[in-house]
């Protein structure tokens, strides 16, 4: 077991390095003013040290369950010689993991893959999103939809995603900062309200389930800066048509070192939410037994808009809903179906069992 | 009168043990030596086979099951995108995995593995970065990062985070230490890094050496080899822990098997020994017993009383045996190493471990020997008519009896058909049977034996007194001097077998050396330093002195998962110093086949002989044809040969190991070594091992009597018994006739002329014993040459006999059994003649 904590810890690591060990221009920066092409960029962008493929949703089974999943792909582009010619040299190493939230079974069910790129093992695509490992997959179809397919241990997914929405472009533009350094960011683009059809199979049952999902995608080649040690995120999708994202990077003392966010009203008009907008009050702490961490899994949330502050209650469906991936190169966090005022969503809270050095 | 009779049998065992303690004790070493011989080679080799298996486990990291290249060229990296898709197969692992030198030379096993999925496949082979848990870890993949087993780090006198050049595969780099491998078993030598860096490292790009799987949960391995099956490409093997499991068991199978039919051979000469021990036992103590049947005894009684006096020597035995041959399994794994010396298992020390089923087994061996060695004089014990008893105490067998050799030539034969049965999973088991059959023939042949071997003696009488009387003694009462014989025939026999065994064997090798080593110099470069590419094999050639210089290469080849690697040797086939020498006929050329000659054991492992097709995992769809078969004692589990032009073709690897050197006659040797050393690649000139053929072949022997210390230990001590019991047996006869010495006094024969009589009687005993112990041996030595050696070691050899060793132990026999007769005759005279007499009451 020590061995796979280490070696999740090493490579969760890797994958975001930090900025004292980044020097020179090995990976691009992210600066403001990138003009954002579709569907090239849902592929991916290989140059830049991370980037992610990142799906929630918030389903009902056809047995009326309220349930929710997330589906991650990963990629991070590990420091190696350059020359190797070597077929297995990490060039792009791509890490997965998908979760289904079921109130019924108190925990997620969570699984994960993990390869270096090469050997039609995993790949991830330029160009348009097509991102697999070994049996794991997360494509864009020729007609536009995104589709999932996931075999895991306990369950299966197969899911469609059918945008209903243009992608919000969140900070500026698709350039999201994530502290005061402005070098300390990532491109940003998120897709909400698609509409999720499917089926989840656990054992021998498969449910066909209907919903809402988001899909989020970033990459950057730092993230995390200075002292920060994680953050809070939320990415809600409003029945009627509105949707939020928000996000805090904390510090040592879970002071708030950053925030910002977006919110699209129902009839498409977006507000940039700068760092004084977005505040995370923690209303209830739930503590995770197998690591001892602590989190603030019900939060409330007030963001200030035009006009006035708007306070949304983050209830989640059920406390246990850490996800703990080192074994699979992934650190500890909590990543759970909420529920809130007219919506449903995320909620993610990570750097609680330890820092991440981001 | 005792009050019951158990009473009784209790005072005559400790009455008896008491009086004649010798025997007794000699009857306890003789169990005891079968048991502790038996016991110390179990415990030896099983100590060993767990250390190697758990090397093998140990680089292997415990996968469900392997593909694993047949020779270290490895084989095509596309196999492994393949494989993982495969339906069953949870993961896959590819690994690259090189011999490696550290800069001070000690070497390990360097695995190159995706660390990802290593992982999920064999996480025991995964390092633990030195700088813990955060920061920064590009150092798993970085190019120079090294884990090393903590007693690589030791071995290579390293620290972690210090920098080493390490030499693999013929190329030197420099790695950083990141980090250790908790993982990796005590002991072993191990070292990890990325695929990525091993491959581009160490000149391995494209090729891998292994696939280890992890199958799904409930998949039968079956099922995906049969689906990865037809993948396979030639230069690569399907396996698992099972087929590893066998591989070690059958590297040293032979071996072992054959050193335990030994000592059992010990435990059979023990029980000769108790035998002849209690047979005397009996007779002189068959008045006693009379006596006891008068008084109420009932026959099952005297047998219980004998078999119970076995039976206790057979458990003092069986115990001190256990002690004994512990002990000897733990000097023996100090001194000689796990091998027993025969160079198996490399130079990890195995630590010893006791077993105690093997420990009760040869227990109850060795109780049962005792108790079968006493069964027969309890039944003759118990068959003696009371009346007849008391008064005599003679041989049963009436002097003018006709013997027949019906049962012992009934027991010669089957032995002799035996011993023509093939082996049992290539256990000669037949042979063993033939061996014990045969030695049964020649026991129970004795007393025939020894008076047809007397009875040209007989009819030639009128020498002198003593002579004549110990004639007609002996062809008078042949069952006991066959009594007294066996444990000297069965022990003489065994040693002269294995003497004869191991002098053929010696001798073939030293012909085989003197033929193969006809080089002047021998060149070797250290394994893992890369060997002489074409460039260095040019200058050398060039070097002044050199009239010819031949190179070659040794890849080990795994042609079966189960079986141990054989070795293809490339070196230059022709005429002159190139030649072969076969064994039979060379079968001509082939078109599209290309020709290899396999040695003798490879055509016994692999059922081929000249002229036979065989597959090689080498240059993909190529053809071979078996050319010839040469004779090799050094590789046990088969070698072929292939032409260094065919192998340049097929493989593209041109790189050579070794050299022989034909010099000019008036080159100076020590000139040549230096200029050799100075045109060898930088990185070997420290590296290379230079020899001449008397070195090589002293080496060779040495190792050889190394490998046969253990045959040595067993002989001397099969000597040491036979001798005791001739001993023992002789003043156990001299006591037994006090009564006729006395009668002989009264009838005029003097003191001096008894004890000559007893002298000459004690030398045609062991004259009779010795030969046929002598002849016996011979048979059975046939048997170990032409039976048992092909069956478990895969060669032949012609016999050659030690003749004076054989002359010495018949010498040593006579004198030996004259000696301890004549002084267990003087002190049974010395009683008074009369009192003698009046014993016969």
């Amino acid at each position: 077991m020590i061995r796979s904590i280490y070696l999740g810890l090493a490579l969760f690591a890797l994958s975001t390095a930090t900025i004292a060990q980044t020097p020179g221009a090995y990976y691009p920066d992210v600066k403001p003013g990138r003009a954002f092409v579709f569907p090239k960029d849902h592929g991916a962008h290989p140059d830049f040290r991370t980037e992610w493929w990142y799906v929630t949703g918030a389903v009902k089974s056809n047995k009326g369950k309220e349930l929710g999943f997330q589906i991650t792909f990963f990629r991070t582009r590990p420091r190696v010689d350059a020359q190797n010619p070597s077929k297995f040299a990490p060039q792009q190493v791509l890490f997965a993991h998908a979760a289904v939230s079921d109130p019924a079974v108190g925990k997620l069910l969570h699984d994960q893959r993990a390869a270096r790129s090469g050997f039609g093992i995993a790949e991830a695509k330029i160009g348009d999103a097509d991102v697999r490992i070994k049996d794991w997959r997360f494509v864009r179809l020729a007609d536009g939809r995104f589709a999932a397919k996931i075999k895991a241990q306990g369950f299966t997914l197969d899911l469609v995603f059918t945008p209903k929405q243009p992608p919000i472009l969140q900070g500026e533009g698709g350039y999201s900062r994530k502290g005061s350094d402005p070098r300390s960011a990532s491109y940003y683009y998120s897709l909400p309200q698609l509409a999720t059809t499917g089926t989840i199979t656990r054992g021998t049952s498969t449910e066909r389930i209907t919903g809402r999902s988001w899909l989020d995608r970033e990459w950057s080649s730092r993230y995390l800066g200075g002292t920060a040690v994680g953050w809070d995120w939320t990415g809600l999708n409003f029945d009627d048509g509105s949707a939020l994202m928000a996000f805090r990077i904390r510090g040592k003392d879970s002071n708030t070192l950053w925030a910002g966010g977006t919110f699209r009203r129902a009839n498409g008009t977006t507000v940039t939410l700068k760092p004084n907008d977005v505040r995370f009050t923690p209303m209830r702490t739930w503590r995770s037994k197998r690591t001892g961490a602590k989190y603030p899994v019900a939060q409330t949330l007030t963001i200030t808009l035009s006009e006035g502050q708007k306070r949304l209650t983050l209830t989640p469906m059920f406390a246990d809903q850490e996800l703990d991936a080192r074994s699979s190169g992934l650190p500890v966090y909590w990543e759970g179906l909420v529920r809130t005022q007219g919506g449903r969503g995320y909620l993610e809270l990570t750097g609680y069992a330890a820092p991440l050095a981001m | 009168m005792p009050a019951n009779p158990s009473r009784a049998l209790q005072w005559l065992i400790a009455g008896e043990w008491r009086q004649h303690p010798g025997r007794i004790v000699l009857a306890v070493i003789a169990i005891a030596v079968g048991v502790a011989l038996g016991f110390a080679v179990h415990l030896i080799n099983g100590s060993a086979l767990t250390a190697f298996g758990q090397a093998v486990s140990t680089v292997n990291g415990a996968a469900d099951l392997q593909i694993k290249a047949s020779s270290n060229l490895g084989f095509d990296e596309e196999l492994y995108g393949r494989v993982i898709a495969v339906d069953g197969v949870a993961d896959a692992s590819p690994v690259v995995s090189l011999k490696a030198v550290s800069a001070n030379g000690e070497s390990f096993t360097l695995l190159g593995l995706d660390i990802i999925r290593a992982a999920v496949v064999t996480p025991s082979l995964i390092g633990a970065p030195a700088s813990g848990i955060g920061g920064n870890r590009d150092e798993i993949f970085a190019g120079n990062a090294l884990f090393l087993s903590k007693a690589a780090l030791i071995a290579a006198k390293l620290s972690v985070g210090g920098t080493v050049t390490i030499n693999a595969n013929g190329r030197a780099q420099t790695m950083v230490v990141r980090g250790l491998l908790p993982g990796i078993a005590e002991g072993r030598r191990v070292g990890v890094t990325d695929i990525a860096a091993a491959q581009w490292l160490f000149g391995r790009l494209g090729k891998i050496d292994r696939i280890d799987l992890k199958l799904e949960p409930d998949i039968q391995a079956r099922y995906v080899r049969e689906r990865i099956g037809p993948m396979i490409p030639a230069g690569a093997v399907v396996g698992d822990e099972n087929d590893d499991a066998r591989q070690s068991d059958a590297l040293s199978r032979a071996y072992r098997v054959n050193l335990t039919m030994l000592a059992l051979v010990a435990l059979f000469t023990g029980t000769f020994l108790v035998y002849s021990t209690q047979t005397l036992s009996v007779t002189r103590r068959l008045q006693s017993f009379a006596l006891l049947r008068t008084l109420g005894l009932q026959r099952g009684g005297i047998i219980a009383l004998v078999t119970i006096e076995g039976g206790l020597a057979g458990l003092i035995g069986a115990i001190a045996g256990l002690a004994l041959g512990f002990g000897l399994a733990a000097a023996a794994i100090n001194i000689l190493a796990g091998d027993l010396g025969s160079g198996i298992f490399g130079d990890a020390p195995p630590a010893l471990m006791f077993a105690p089923i093997a420990a009760a087994g040869f227990f109850a061996l060795g109780v049962a020997a005792a108790v079968g060695g006493s069964l027969i004089p309890a039944l003759q014990g118990a068959r003696a008519a009371p009346a007849v008893a008391l008064k005599n105490a003679g041989d049963s067998v009436d002097p003018r009896d006709r013997l027949r050799g019906g049962l012992p030539l009934a027991l010669l034969t089957a032995g002799v058909g035996t011993a023509f049965l093939p082996a049992i999973g290539r256990l000669p088991l037949f042979g063993y049977v033939s061996v014990a059959l045969l030695l049964a023939a020649g026991i129970i042949a004795m007393p025939w034996l020894a008076r047809t071997l007397l009875s040209p003696l007989v009819r030639l009488q009128g020498r002198n007194v003593p002579t004549d009387l110990a004639i007609q003694h002996l062809y008078g009462t042949p069952s006991a001097a066959a009594t007294a014989l066996c444990g000297i025939v069965a022990s003489t026999a065994l040693m002269i077998a294995m003497a004869v065994m191991v002098t053929s064997f010696r001798g073939a090798v030293d012909d085989w050396l003197s033929e193969i080593l006809s080089g002047d110099l021998y060149v070797r470069s250290e394994p893992g330093w890369g060997g002489f590419d074409a460039a260095a094999q040019k200058r050398l050639a060039a070097v002044p002195g050199v009239e010819t210089i031949l190179f070659n290469r040794q890849v080990p080849i795994v042609l079966d998962p189960s079986e141990p690697a054989m070795t293809l040797i490339v070196r230059p086939v022709g005429k002159g110093d190139a030649a072969l020498k076969l064994i039979g006929k060379e079968v001509g050329p082939m078109s599209g086949a290309v020709a290899v000659w396999l040695s003798e054991p490879a055509t016994r492992i692999l059922g081929r002989q000249a002229g036979d097709m065989i597959r090689l995992p080498i240059g993909g769809n190529a053809r071979f044809i078996v050319a010839g078969v040469w004779r090799d004692y050094s590789r046990q589990q088969g070698a072929v040969v292939i032409d260094s032009k065919d192998y340049d073709r097929l493989t593209g690897d041109r790189s050579r190991d070794d050299a022989s050197v034909m010099l000019r006659p008036d080159a100076d040797i020590g000139d040549v070594q230096r200029a050799i050393r100075g045109a060898a690649p930088e990185a070997l000139q420290t590296r290379l091992t230079m020899a001449e053929p008397v070195t090589l072949r002293t080496f060779a022997l040495s190792i050889f009597d190394r490998s046969f210390a253990i045959t040595y230990l067993l002989e001397a001590i099969a000597i040491i018994v036979g001798l005791a019991g001739v001993a023992t047996t002789a003043s156990a006869q001299a006591s037994a006739r006090k009564r006729e010495f006395g009668m002989l006094r009264h009838i005029g024969v003097g003191r001096g002329q008894i004890i000559a009589m007893l002298g000459v009687e004690g030398a045609l005993l062991g004259a009779i014993g010795g030969l046929v112990g002598v002849t016996l041996g011979v048979g059975i030595s046939q048997v170990l040459i032409h039976v048992i050696n092909p069956q478990s070691f895969n060669w032949t050899m012609t016999t050659q006999l030690p003749l004076m060793l054989m002359l010495l132990v018949v010498i040593a026999l006579i004198a030996a059994s004259a000696l301890t007769a004549m002084l267990a005759g003087r002190r049974a005279v010395s009683m008074d003649a009369v009192r003698a007499v009046r014993a016969d009451w």
